[in-house]
């Protein structure tokens, strides 16, 4: 329990300690300390940051996605109407057409038609008068009768 | 009681709570005492052989295992000493974070450093009272000394110069930061003009004495009590181990029991030490 040089001898042994901690023990231990602690703190950033880009291009794949369907939905419908106005006007064409084939076709009955009643207005009056000269032989005056049969032969 | 059948149970007391020591001797000159009374009649110029030797031994143990962890200290995933090591700097960093708020290279280390050393010189006493000293007795008898004058105390802090060479190292570093940070005159001005405040300058003059009184007292009570709540509770549990080495074969309960709750006090000490190291020098480096 004597007070003596031990007292001074361990101030110094302390003293060395403390300066050798603080030289070379703290400082490598605190900057481990501090790296790590960075490097978390920035592993951590970077994997919250990933799941936000993740989220939103979700958000934006699902955005995409929901255009492409109104885009096809429109295009779909846009064909049917397009559709719909071509057999419109296909129909359209067939019954004009149609309506002027009738027309062409009633057109030429008509003249032949025509054409028939005129040749047979032609070789009726002649008939007429054929079959009246054997009939009546020769006994009739051509001229006067001619007319008459004329007449009726533009009556029929 | 392995000392030997002469020897009573005062003297295996004292056997047990002497130093070995190294010294000047008024007759014999350098010499290793051979006595209680030798040992006095050295003085102050005398050391510690074994106190020295274990403390010493001991602090760099404890700057070894650190330094070699602070060496290869990676960034990644540490190892299992690394990770001791780490949750020994980053408890002392925190326990200097919440009470020193100033900014200084040196506490931190300063804490870590008493708290190791501290510990592993209490962690002596756990090591069976006769074990180390009848081991000391064979080898000084191996070099010729007489087996009974071999003292020998391996726990350092039961050794009061060794608390006190550390808490004067503080009690310096408190002068120091008060001064550093105060001033020299801010120093003598706490000492002086506190708690007795005056605005008479006649009645001022009167007050600094008694002041100054107080205050000293306050400030030389810190390192004392430092140094002899450590030095006295490691005492105090040496002296039990070594009752209760004395009991027989009811030691052995006895005793494990007692270095069960050794355990806690060893603990203890050594972290009230660091703690009052940061608190006093925060206080001395913080403005009233």
């Amino acid at each position: 329990m004597n007070l003596n040089l031990t007292l001074i001898g361990q101030a110094i042994a302390f003293a060395v300690f403390v300066w050798f901690c603080m030289k070379f023990v703290w400082p490598p231990v605190m900057q481990a300390l501090q790296e790590r602690q960075k490097k978390i703190a920035d592993g951590l950033d970077a994997a919250s940051r990933a799941t936000r880009d993740l989220e939103l291009a979700e958000e934006q794949a699902a955005e995409q996605l929901k255009e492409s369907k109104e885009q096809a939905a429109q295009i779909i419908e846009q064909a049917h109407k397009r559709a719909n106005q071509m057999i419109e006007e296909a129909r359209d064409n067939a019954r004009l057409e149609g309506e002027r084939m009738i027309e062409s076709a009633r057109g030429e009955i008509e003249q032949e038609t025509q054409r028939a009643k005129e040749e047979l207005r032609a070789q009726v009056a002649t008939l007429a008068i054929q079959g009246a000269e054997r009939i009546l032989d020769s006994s009739i005056d051509e001229a006067r009768h001619r007319e008459l049969v004329d007449k009726l032969a533009a009556e029929l | 009681m392995a000392t030997g059948d002469n020897l009573t149970t005062t003297a295996y007391i004292q056997h047990h709570l002497q130093n070995l020591t190294f010294g000047l001797h008024p007759e014999n000159g350098w010499s290793f005492a051979t006595s209680a009374e030798q040992a006095t009649e050295m003085g102050f110029w005398a050391i510690h052989v074994d106190t020295m030797a274990w403390s010493i031994g001991l602090g760099i143990l404890f700057l070894w295992v650190f330094r070699m962890a602070a060496k290869t200290a990676t960034t990644g995933v540490p190892s299992g000493l690394q990770n001791f090591v780490e949750m020994m700097v980053e408890f002392v960093d925190n326990s200097v974070r919440e009470t020193f708020h100033g900014k200084s290279k040196l506490i931190a280390p300063l804490s870590l450093t008493i708290f190791c050393w501290i510990f592993l010189m209490n962690l002596m006493d756990l090591v069976p009272v006769d074990f180390l000293p009848m081991l000391a007795q064979k080898i000084g008898a191996l070099f010729g000394a007489d087996p009974s004058h071999v003292y020998f105390k391996v726990v350092p802090t039961t050794d009061v110069n060794a608390t006190l060479g550390m808490s004067l190292s503080v009690f310096a570093l408190i002068i120091f930061y008060s001064i550093r940070e105060k001033g020299f005159s801010g120093f003598v001005a706490e000492l002086t003009l506190h708690p007795f405040n005056a605005s008479n300058p006649f009645v001022q003059a009167l007050l600094i004495p008694v002041n100054f009184l107080l205050e000293a007292v306050t400030l030389l009570a810190k390192p004392v009590s430092l140094a002899l709540r450590l030095f006295g509770n490691l005492y105090a549990g040496e002296l039990i181990f070594i009752l209760i080495a004395m009991v027989g074969l009811w030691q052995l309960p006895l005793h494990f029991a007692w270095a069960t709750f050794h355990i806690l006090i060893i603990t203890l000490q050594a972290f009230i030490f660091m703690m009052l190291t940061i608190v006093y020098l925060s206080m001395a480096s913080e403005k009233h």
